[in-house]
């Protein structure tokens, strides 16, 4: 076990240094680095100043292992608008995507689950066909505007919810909290289920191909030959071999439910990362770009990696192969 | 019957009554629904190419449009005595005339770069898949790598750092998209390369870009065609997303996105036609772009042929 | 002989309605089994021998369905038992070994959990109790350190041990039947001989009734009483085993006889049975086997051959049976 998150923490290790190195001469091929750094307001002084810390002076590689210790050091540059540092910027912002996005996940596996097992156990049903439907619908309708429409509907409409904002909040653990006030909870179920639409037809689709797929193997009519009950099949045999992939692909879909909060959180006005990026592209504040950029890249790999793990907590058959090798 | 046809080499078949695109079209119509959608996807396009032909006015035309107008409901009629049957923007511009112009928009985006990135993929996949070794590893190390990121990410961190633009989305879309055609062919390419085929023209003596582009490359594109319907679609869409957040394409070129971003601001005050209607034509464009993949995948793929 | 029957299946019947057509898997079979007896229901793949083994116990998929005949346990009649009713008596009075035992376990679930549920759906009993049981069952069909092993999951097991398992699950209940449908097909010759030693004790210990399903001949001589040999999903031949072995009365039993390898000389070349089985779906009229059969005449072409009882046990569906001297 430990060899195996030995291995997983290298290969993550590989993947941010092959990031950083991408970012980075991203950062310098594709723009001006002074560009990056010094607000175009910006005097002689400070440029000249910039290109000292920076070492813009020095060669490139050079640039880079400053580029990296500063970072390191938690120096990602300092915003143009807020001038403040941009790492502690999307920190302090990043509570708010995280809840939305763990709000989504939930709502994709409490909604998506239940519906795909119905509709897998039932292929033949109206209702299942229904259900698989909807799915297709829900992969093909472009997010953003079905979040205008949830707004233009609910908010506007029928005036259920609020359509913007983050409401009251209240601290747990340290970090702010929308879902567990009365208020902070209206704001926040039409962004995550906006946010959660893709990833309800995904879990669908998955649980369903899983149900079909267990559902015609030798250990569950072995299990019915044992004259267990359906419902100890279906919520046992059945469930924990079908959560195996659902678990994975859900796990590495909360990066990309991260991703796409940028277009929900602009959508819902939902102060989060993604919504401090948009604001940092419209006003070129790009010290938070680069910031959020490496941000996301860590955030992706650790997903990854803590997916892996999971993953190999959940299918014994992993473990073994594992502690094998 | 099918099977056995599809065994013999496929060029034999051209001289035959019953030739691969015959054989193709008669299985895609067994699908009313994706016959419905390819009729559909065709109309699109037609209504998109011909725009300034069949569209009541020229929304870009500042003589044409006239502020007076601005934000009429759907139905209502301008001093003119024109019905605007979509209702009118904040600009008093005819909104079924500015769909059109902006389907336009979004589809030449969408297809160019969907183009490039088949084009840049294919070639990444077909060299990989062929010369193998450490070259392979290390490109498809890199596919790995990028697929382990939401294309849309890719996309918007590129258009961060670069700046809004025609130019720039459309690099912004195929540098988020040619891994998944890489991917693609590098799996078929390296089932084509096994076969006997292969082994027989290379023994020919034939230069190594002839047996890759004139013989591996062709039995490729069944599965590239499939991903590349797919991958439009969802270029289409990617875009309508980007230029929504307002990091895609300027103001001076009105794709769906844009549309429905400029309906956005009106639709707390319960103006909901300036938004929903591009949204609908973005939308119905996407699905009927679906329907007509899964067709062609099913059609075009062997192992699900009865 | 005057013991009463364990088990009594009467002109049983499941059909599969497909979109092609009515598949007759299980047509018209009668056969029964004793107390401690057993019985060996042997076939080709596609002879309905699995689908009969289903049938016994309420387990016949969709587009399945027993359509007809009755299923007398103990006289007591299953093929009218609704879902619920059934799934008390499954485990409980029958229970069945599946072929592959790669396969029967969940992967997912450890030992204990799989052997325990099994108890706990028939019987309210504390969880000690039942691992108790379990440890049991488990040493019964011969295996060692039964609470690590009950630990364990199915793919730290080799597949001899896997069944062994399969086999002490179905034991938990000392059910009156066991159904084994080709249970030791997918392993070794000597795991084979090993288990089938096993299963042979514990059916003379306990008393338990068993069908064993297989299309191995050599597995079922030194095994069975009783044997009952399926065509096309009939009932071809049945008889006690020597009577069947050694005087064969059907000519495909014949053919099935003379393919076994250990039965034939040295070097000569092994018999094989010509043409396939037909499909069900259409099959043609007069005897099934009548397209693969030497013996065939004009007649066999014509009707179905009915059952022909020769003794209390012994008979045979087939115009023209072989005549005895012809197997020497």
């Amino acid at each position: 076990m430990s060899v195996f998150v030995l291995r997983r923490l290298m290969q993550s290790g590989i993947v941010m240094i092959a990031m950083s190195v991408i970012v980075f001469f991203g950062v310098n091929v594709v723009g001006d680095p002074i560009d990056m750094l010094v607000a175009p307001d910006a005097d002689q002084a400070e440029i000249e100043r910039v290109i000292r810390d920076f070492g813009l002076d020095k060669p490139v590689w050079q640039q880079y292992t400053v580029f990296v210790s500063n970072a390191f050091k938690g120096d990602l540059g300092t915003s143009f608008i807020f001038g403040e540092s941009a790492l502690k910027l999307i920190v302090e912002r990043m509570p708010a995507t995280l809840e939305l996005a763990f709000m989504a996940l939930l709502m994709a596996i409490v909604i998506g689950i239940p519906l795909g097992l119905y509709a897998g156990l039932r292929p033949n049903a109206i209702s299942s066909r229904l259900i698989m439907s909807g799915s297709i619908l829900g992969f093909s309708l472009p997010t953003f505007w079905v979040g205008i429409m949830m707004i233009m509907l609910f908010a506007v409409m029928l005036d259920w919810v609020p359509a913007t904002g983050r409401g009251d909040t209240v601290s747990v653990l340290g970090m702010q909290v929308s879902f567990l006030t009365a208020d902070g909870f209206s704001h926040i179920v039409l962004p995550a289920l906006n946010l959660a639409l893709l990833k309800i037809s995904l879990v669908i689709r998955l649980t369903r191909a899983g149900v079909r797929e267990v559902m015609h193997m030798d250990f569950i009519k072995f299990a019915r030959a044992k004259g267990l009950s359906s419902s100890r099949i279906v919520m046992v045999h059945l469930f924990k071999n079908i959560m195996i992939p659902v678990v994975t692909v859900l796990g590495l879909e909360f990066g990309s439910l991260i991703a796409f909060s940028v277009v929900t959180e602009t959508i819902f006005a939902w102060p989060g990362m993604g919504k401090l990026l948009i604001d940092a592209i419209q006003q070129l504040d790009r010290p938070i770009i680069v910031a959020y950029l490496m941000i996301i890249v860590v955030l992706f790999v650790v997903i990854n990696l803590i997916v892996d793990i999971l993953y190999s907590i959940l299918d014994p058959r992993v473990r073994l192969q594992d502690a094998a090798n | 019957m099918t099977i056995e046809t599809s065994l013999k080499p496929p060029r034999k078949q051209l001289f035959s009554g019953d030739t691969p695109m015959s054989r193709f079209l008669s299985e895609f119509v067994e699908s009313k629904v994706a016959v419905a959608a390819a009729l559909l996807l065709f109309t699109i396009i037609m209504a998109a190419l011909f725009a300034p032909w069949i569209t009541p006015q020229n929304p870009y035309d500042l003589a044409q449009v006239s502020v007076l107008d601005a934000r009429m409901e759907p139905g209502e009629q301008s001093f003119d005595g024109y019905t605007f049957w979509l209702g009118t923007d904040g600009a008093g511009r005819d909104l079924f005339s500015a769909i059109l112009y902006g389907l336009r928009i979004s589809l030449s985006v969408g297809v160019t770069s969907g183009i490039i990135a088949l084009v840049i993929g294919m070639s990444v996949g077909l060299i990989a898949a062929y010369v193998g070794g450490r070259t392979e590893t290390f490109i498809m190390r890199i596919v790995d790598l990028q697929l382990s990121f939401p294309a849309s990410l890719v996309a918007l961190m590129l258009l961060a750092l670069m700046g809004k633009g025609v130019d720039k989305i459309i690099l912004a879309l195929v540098v988020a998209q040619w891994a998944y055609y890489a991917r693609t062919v590098r799996g078929t390419a390296l089932v084509e390369r096994g076969k006997e085929y292969v082994e027989a023209v290379t023994c020919l003596g034939l230069s190594h870009a002839r047996v890759l582009f004139l013989h591996i490359m062709p039995n490729c594109l069944p599965p590239l065609i499939v991903v590349g319907t797919v991958q439009t679609a969802h270029a289409i869409a990617l875009e309508a997303t980007l230029s929504f957040l307002g990091v895609g394409l300027p103001q001076t070129e009105p794709s769906l996105g844009l549309l429905i971003a400029n309906g956005f601001e009106y639709v707390i005050s319960g103006k909901y036609w300036i938004s929903i209607f591009p949204g609908i034509a973005l939308l119905i464009t996407v699905v009927s772009i679906n329907l007509v993949g899964d067709q062609l995948r099913d059609v075009l793929n062997p192992r699900l042929r009865k | 002989m005057n013991t009463p029957n364990t088990l009594t299946v009467k002109n049983l019947k499941t059909h599969f309605f497909t979109k092609a057509g009515v598949v007759k898997a299980v047509d018209d079979v009668s056969f029964s089994v004793k107390p401690g007896e057993i019985l060996g229901l042997v076939g080709e793949s596609g002879s309905g021998k699995t689908v009969t083994g289903f049938s016994l116990i309420g387990l016949v998929d969709e587009p399945g369905r027993v359509v007809g005949g009755s299923i007398l346990l103990n006289g007591d009649d299953l093929a009218r038992k609704n879902e619920k009713q059934w799934r008390e008596l499954r485990g409980k009075k029958i229970a069945m070994i599946f072929q592959d035992p790669m396969m029967t376990l969940n992967p997912v679930l450890r030992i204990d959990t799989q052997m325990i549920e099994a108890i706990q759906a028939h019987e309210d009993i504390s969880k000690q109790s039942a691992r108790q049981r379990c440890r049991e069952a488990l040493v019964r069909v011969g295996i060692a350190s039964p609470d690590e092993r009950l630990a364990s999951y199915p793919h730290q097991f080799s597949g001899g041990m896997r069944q062994r398992v399969a086999i002490a699950i179905a034991l938990l209940h000392e059910p009156d039947l066991i159904i084994a449908d080709e249970p030791t097909t997918a392993l070794d010759v000597t795991i084979q001989a090993q288990i089938l030693y096993e299963v042979r004790k514990l059916c003379s210990e306990t008393g338990m009734s068993l069908i064993w399903i297989t299309h191995d001949l050599a597995v079922i001589s030194g095994l069975a009483d009783r044997i009952a040999v399926m065509y096309a999903g009939r009932i071809v031949e049945q008889g006690s085993i020597d009577e069947v072995l050694d005087a064969p009365l059907h000519p495909y039993t014949k053919g099935l006889i003379e393919s076994v390898p250990s039965r034939n000389k040295r070097g000569a070349k092994l018999y094989q049975i010509p043409g396939m089985t037909p499909s069900l779906l259409n099959l043609p009229a007069g005897c099934a086997f009548s397209s693969r059969c030497s013996a065939k005449q004009s007649d066999c072409l014509v009707a179905t051959p009915e059952i022909t009882q020769l003794g209390e046990e012994r008979q045979v569906r087939c115009f023209h049976p072989v005549k005895q001297e012809e197997m020497a």
